[in-house]
């Protein structure tokens, strides 16, 4: 069933006389948009001096770090510029196998989420449910408890949930999901917020869309997935950044319940150069190549940030 | 509304019995199932420390190359978590059979029971006595090394400025400490001309500040029997120090919070004086080459005092092959093994014979002086389960005081709360 | 025209005792029950890894827990929460949260409006600025409270910059040492770390508005304000309180931050609910404390948001 066959109520537009645009008007038009245009440059200035700031310090040696630091030269790449640090984070830290960990569980955790909390913002928003204002209630007052007060009965808990592992004599029950990949996933697939997200972003798209295609017969569950997903470009991509950070700097949970060095994602390995004589230089290194991989993500998503309802192709 | 009633009834059931089964579950000790099949696994906090890590796999190999029952395999974690790595570990009943220790925390451990009293075959009176973990009575951990704390400064802004270099005999006293002060504050250089480290959160505050309480006469808590505080912590030694502390700040000799990197700004010029520990020696020698003055702490009223006691090996409590696990033990206290694990470490040999194999160690050497400083100076953490408590009640204690906060009332408030809790844990006995 | 009934005998069948019950509707006990089905996932995933863990939590506020102990935890009624009620610390925690939200809730959810609407511009270079705007949010915490914390020192670029922008007049103050500027050196950077956050949700927000308004409006001429209090504005209010929920809970949860630059210092002037929890909990181990807490803060936090959702839900 095409979408475009269905056809959405037109807005009538707001009646008032036609004003042809005068020269101050144009004028006024102008000036708002130099002056955005300022505002723009004056922001992005503000937001992105500290990452110059680590990108450059990447390249410095330490002494240099901090001798810098009192000048306008902590953002400048002047001086012992070179790219040992990147080499020493290589030879101190397994980081190709910390960033392969973190771009897999934040990967699946980002993926099975979107899955599952669209589900769930979907029979919220459009179904009828018993209960369902207790249940958006019950699911956003979960966002209330911060992670570090769960942390620890967390852990006891994650310990006595049966799991199985592969071994010599086939697959076989354990207890505990302690040192593992799915300890750091699951746990993390459901998610308050990104239901909430879901659930206002489909509170906007009209309802009528759903009563066309139950009137053609079909399903609820085919009405969200052809119906209401094709058409969350934006929220999918804005639930797929917001949880993919958390997921990728989550830290006091992977130290509590990963054990060997090969399961460990990338925040867990900053850790690494905190030491007695702490490697700055490094530090910046290594922040700079784990900052990578997010914002990656984040300009491979800005095209699903284009507007799919208010884009022609839905004009009946 | 029946449903979300019966709901209610069983999850408050359900969560009632998980409650109790975790309480009577959760501090059953340490409860690992490592040590079986002649494998057994070794943590420890020096994951990123690539010197100290390489030293311990090769006495790790070492042993395994000398004997074929146990292969033993050592797993690494970053020392800033280290701590937070264990207990979750203890509190999922997970733990290894070996682990190392940070010297103060030996006594909480034991006392929840994670570790299990040392029996090895090598004779530990030989080790520097802030090298054990020994707690009512019993030796639960041994380490390689210790730590010391040194003053460093450059010759030349001494001279400069008519400061004697202090001595291990004849260090500086306070009111000649302070003259050194008020002169380098004078030049204007510095803004802050004495760094001792007060952005360095954690374990630094009670480590460096808590010997400088003792060199005033106070201490930290009553060693008699590690009952109370009261009297000692905030007793009229402890006023002075405290009152003293608080006039670095006033005075403009120290920044109330100093930057990230001590050892990085007295490099830079940033400060004149450093009060930082020896393992910061070898990159400010390496900066300022001969210029370099390693000076002892400064004599308070009762004599230099400085920290004492670094890392330790323990054993846990549920280990399946607790024998394996103290054979191997004994096999890295040799002489040749701690010394290699000095050298890597630029650290203070344990024994006396490891001493002898550690270039620089030697009498005159130019590390020689941190054990002569260890030697004559170092004071323990106190050795009680209450220490990890003490040590945060110390270190806002001392956040307030240097940030202006009223001595007497800071200090009141802090004993009180120590008090209450060992009062709380039944006095820490051993159970 | 109607048919009169007969009266049946008064002696005939006798009447129902309770009215019949409409037969339910065949399609919606399968909505319900499709509903569910769809809910299933996120809630027992949010039961096992939230629900069941706070529970634990929560009741371990009724002990005296501690982190490690040979002794187990045993019951002790409202202790901890008496203890709580007489501790100052904790009551200037609450009053410097509070402090934190009132500012942060307006000035980061505006200021995330006026640069979501900045970006939403499909003018050039428009990726660029959203991704520029978005950097702090991905940049380690580490590098961040690194920076920050050089800046804000008696003699760092913050101010430097007063002083040259004062000609001299004002000299700035030891931002994060002095008790009465810490908090407001603390509510900077962290608006300056979340904005980009919520400029990403406003964002989606602002593409579900149709373009044909804005059209619309242009033909008729009307000003750039009047665009925004008439268009713009009441499409967002599903995204507004999303916002406006989302960014109250974080800003009463404020941890990262204070752990990292202040340790709730000076003189427990940044000190927060969530800091004192965790320090309870995780250094000094009192675990039984700490769930008290976090008990308190959960009841507080929940009321607020309750309240708010009912506010903004009258509006729409």
């Amino acid at each position: 069933m095409a979408i475009s066959q269905v056809a959405i109520p037109e807005v009538a537009p707001a009646s008032a006389p036609h004003v042809v645009l005068g020269k101050k008007t144009a004028k006024k038009k102008r000036v708002i948009g130099v002056g955005g245009w300022l505002l723009r440059v004056g922001l992005a200035v503000l937001f992105l001096f500290p990452i110059l700031f680590m990108f450059v310090s990447s390249l410095k040696p330490d002494q240099q770090i901090f001798g810098d630091l009192s000048s306008i030269a902590a953002f400048l790449p002047i001086g012992n510029i070179s790219m040992d640090n990147y080499a020493a984070v290589f030879d101190r830290v397994p980081a190709a196998r910390f960033l392969v960990n973190s771009i897999g569980i934040s990967a699946i955790t980002v993926a099975a989420g979107i899955l599952v909390n669209s589900l769930a913002a979907f029979a919220l928003s459009r179904m009828r449910v018993r209960g369902k204002t207790i249940i958006l209630t019950l699911i956003i007052a979960t966002l209330i408890v911060p992670f570090e007060t769960l942390a620890l009965p967390l852990v006891w808990w994650v310990n006595q949930l049966p799991s199985f592992e592969l071994t010599e004599l086939g697959f076989m029950f354990t207890k505990g999901w302690i040192d593992t990949y799915q300890v750091q996933i699951i746990p993390f697939i459901a998610n308050a917020f990104s239901i909430y997200l879901f659930h206002q972003y489909f509170e906007s798209i009209p309802k009528e869309l759903d009563e066309a295609a139950r009137m053609d017969g079909a399903g609820w569950f085919r009405i969200y997935r052809q119906v209401v997903m094709p058409l969350s470009g934006p929220a999918i991509a804005t639930v797929a950044i917001l949880t993919f950070l958390p997921a990728w700097n989550s830290y006091l949970w992977p130290l509590m319940v990963v054990q060997t060095e090969e399961l460990r994602p990338v925040m867990v390995g900053v850790q690494y150069f905190f030491q007695l004589n702490v490697s700055w230089g490094e530090v910046m290194a290594y922040s700079t190549l784990i900052t990578l991989p997010v914002v990656a993500l984040f300009i491979a998503f800005q095209r699903s940030f284009v507007n799919s309802i208010a884009s022609s192709g839905v004009k009946g | 509304m029946r449903h979300a009633k019966k709901r209610l009834i069983v999850a408050s059931l359900v969560a009632t019995s998980l409650v109790a089964t975790m309480a009577g579950c959760a501090p059953s000790g340490a409860g690992g199932s490592d040590g079986k099949n002649g494998e057994l696994t070794i943590w420890t906090h020096n994951g990123g420390n690539t010197e100290e890590l390489a030293a311990v796999q090769a006495i790790v190999d070492g042993y395994n190359e000398s004997q074929d029952e146990t292969t033993v395999k050592l797993q690494a974690f970053p020392q800033a978590s280290y701590n937070d790595s264990v207990i979750a570990a203890a509190a999922s009943g997970k733990l290894p059979c070996i682990v190392d220790i940070d010297g103060p925390n030996v006594p909480n451990w034991a006392w929840a029971k994670y570790l299990t009293p040392l029996d090895l075959s090598v004779d530990l009176d030989e080790n520097l006595p802030s090298t054990l973990g020994i707690w009512n009575g019993e030796t639960y951990s041994v380490g390689y090394y210790d730590v010391a704390l040194a003053m460093f400064a450059r010759k030349s802004v001494l001279a400069e400025h008519g400061i004697r270099v202090a001595t291990i005999d004849e260090p500086w006293t306070q009111e000649e400490f302070g003259d050194a002060l008020e002169a380098l504050k004078a030049d204007g250089t510095w803004k802050n001309p004495l760094d001792i480290g007060t952005g360095d959160v954690g374990e630094w505050y009670p480590y460096a500040y808590s010997p400088l309480l003792q060199s005033f006469g106070g201490d930290l808590i009553n060693r008699d029997d590690f009952q109370s505080a009261d009297g000692v912590l905030n007793g009229p030694e402890a006023l002075e120090w405290a009152e003293w502390m608080q006039s670095l700040a006033t005075d403009g000799y120290i920044a109330t919070k100093s930057g990230a990197d001590s050892a990085l700004d007295f490099q830079n010029n940033v400060t004149a004086i450093q009060y930082g520990g020896s393992w910061a020696a070898a990159n400010n020698a390496a900066a300022l080459g001969d210029d370099l003055a390693v000076m002892p702490s400064v004599d308070l009223g009762e004599g230099t005092k400085i920290g004492g006691g670094s890392w330790q090996w323990g054993v846990t409590t549920g280990c399946a092959n607790p024998e394996a696990a103290m054979d191997y033990l004994s096999y890295s206290l040799s002489p040749e093994n701690i010394a290699a694990v000095s050298v890597a470490t630029a650290t203070i040999p344990a024994t006396d014979a490891a001493a002898a194999l550690v270039p620089g160690f030697e009498e005159g050497g130019n590390l020689a002086i941190f054990r002569e400083f260890s030697a004559k100076s170092a004071v323990l953490r106190p050795e009680t389960p209450a220490y990890p408590f003490i040590a945060t009640e110390f270190t806002k204690a001392t956040q307030d005081i240097i940030n202006g906060g009223d001595p007497q009332s800071t200090l009141d408030a802090a004993v009180k709360a120590i008090d209450a809790n060992i009062k709380s844990n039944g006095g820490y006995t051993q159970k | 025209m109607t048919t009169t009934l007969e009266r049946p005998p008064a002696a005939s069948a006798p009447r129902p005792a309770r009215s019949i019950r409409p037969k339910r509707d065949r399609t919606s006990k399968t909505e319900n029950l499709a509903g569910l089905a769809m809910l299933a996932p996120a809630v027992l995933l949010l039961a096992l890894f939230i629900f069941i863990p706070a529970i634990l939590a929560f009741g371990l506020a009724f002990t005296n827990a501690r982190l490690i102990s040979p002794y187990p935890a045993i019951f002790v009624g409202l202790d901890n929460f008496v203890r709580l009620f007489a501790d100052a610390a904790f009551f200037r925690a609450l009053l410097n949260v509070a402090y934190f939200a009132v500012v942060v809730v307006p000035l980061q959810a505006g200021l995330a409006l006026v640069m979501a609407i900045l970006v939403n511009k499909k003018v050039r270079g428009t990726t660029f600025f959203r991704t520029v705007y978005f950097l702090p949010v991905v940049t380690s915490m580490v590098v961040v409270s690194l920076l920050w914390l050089f800046m804000y020192r008696q003699d760092g670029l913050i101010n430097v910059i007063i002083e040259r922008v004062t000609m001299g007049l004002v000299t700035g103050p030891d931002w994060l040492n002095d008790t009465s500027t810490s908090m407001p050196a603390i509510i900077l950077m962290s608006v300056w770390q979340g904005v980009g956050f919520h400029m990403i949700i406003w964002l989606s927000g602002l593409q579900t508005i149709p373009a044909d308004l804005y059209e619309a409006a242009d033909l008729d001429g009307v000003t750039a304000w009047q665009r925004f209090r008439y268009i713009t504005w009441p499409g967002l209010s599903a995204t507004r309180s999303l916002i406006l929920v989302t960014i109250t809970i974080q800003a009463l949860s404020l941890f990262t931050q204070i752990s990292v630059m202040t340790q709730g210092g000076p003189l427990n002037s940044t000190t927060t609910v969530v800091y004192e929890a965790v320090e309870s909990g995780f250094a000094q181990q009192e675990t039984g404390y700490a769930s008290a807490i976090s008990l308190v803060f959960f009841v507080i936090v929940l009321l607020i948001s309750v309240v708010q959702r009912f506010l903004s839900r009258e509006k729409a």
